[in-house]
């Protein structure tokens, strides 16, 4: 289970900013998901109302993530994370 | 049932690996919702089938069609006849729907199971989990409420359209105004003439 986790972590590297907003999805459905076989392991609920918060907090990131997204597609034709490396206001 | 939680878990990882390795946006949506269908059957066979509902409903209904506007939105364009084409051959939606005939095997599987004893498997039902929510965690659930709202004001801040960069924008447009016929054909117009 934590493999589970780990070997979701390694696939962050990825250019294209939508696939790098999914890779942090899968990040948090891992710990997610050690927080859920936690709970299983020890018999308590906490670790399931962790899940919830992080579910949430998935929810709200995403949202705010994907209005980032197109706000820069509006300035700058791709989506390429390389091409956000000039800032400027 | 552990043959079934490593084999969910198994679905899920291989599926997010194929996810993340995708060329196209919506092949990746595609296997990442299996994968999410993955680890919701864990949390079923862990004993939280409450939260595996939830983890359906919110990630694979709300938030992957989340994915899947903004993915419509940006790519909208030259390329959607050739899109939609290539998303009809069987090579690209065949292989998450056999991960998912696998997953719903597996499902009926422990569905039947499920009147053998549990042994000292504690199912959580929605009730406990409500009771510890409003109980001990009651702060946890104001302030994911506090998080919720602000994202909503946040997303909608950063989304919105202010008149001098629309101005702009249809400035930057080879075509005439498209008028009120909504972002994605704005937003598709104005790929093109970024390219062109």
């Amino acid at each position: 289970m934590i493999l589970f986790a780990v070997g979701l972590v390694g696939l962050l590297t990825r250019r294209n900013l939508i696939f790098t907003l999914m890779s942090i999805e899968v990040m948090l459905n891992a710990s997610g998901l050690a927080f859920v076989a936690g709970s299983y392991k020890w018999g308590r609920v906490d670790g399931q109302i962790m899940f919830l918060f992080i579910l949430a907090m998935a929810a709200a990131e995403v949202s705010v993530g994907l209005a980032l997204f197109l706000q820069f597609h509006r300035t700058q034709p791709t989506l390429d994370s390389d091409a956000a490396s000039e800032m400027r206001g | 049932m552990l043959i079934a939680f490593y084999i969910a878990s198994a679905i899920a990882v291989l599926a997010t690996i194929i996810a993340i390795t995708r060329r196209h946006a919506v092949h990746a949506l595609l296997y990442l919702i299996v994968s999410l269908l993955g680890v919701a059957i864990d949390f079923f066979v862990i004993g939280a089938p409450f939260l595996a509902a939830l983890e359906l409903i919110i990630y694979a209904g709300a938030i992957m069609v989340l994915f899947l506007f903004v993915v419509m939105m940006l790519n909208i364009g030259e390329h959607a006849t050739e899109v939609e084409t290539a998303s009809l051959k069987p090579g690209v939606w065949g292989w998450p729907s056999a991960l998912g005939v696998v997953l719903i095997a597996e499902l009926i599987y422990v569905a039947a199971h499920a009147s053998a004893p549990p042994g000292p498997m504690h199912v959580v039902s929605a009730k406990e989990i409500g009771i510890s929510l409003f109980g001990p965690y009651a702060i946890g659930v104001e302030l994911a409420s506090l998080l919720l709202t602000s994202g909503l004001v946040g997303a909608y801040h950063l989304g919105r359209r202010t008149s001098r960069e629309e101005e702009r924008n249809d400035a930057g447009t080879v075509g005439t105004r498209i008028g009120s016929s909504g972002d994605l054909v704005r937003s598709g117009s104005g790929r093109t003439s970024y390219t062109a």
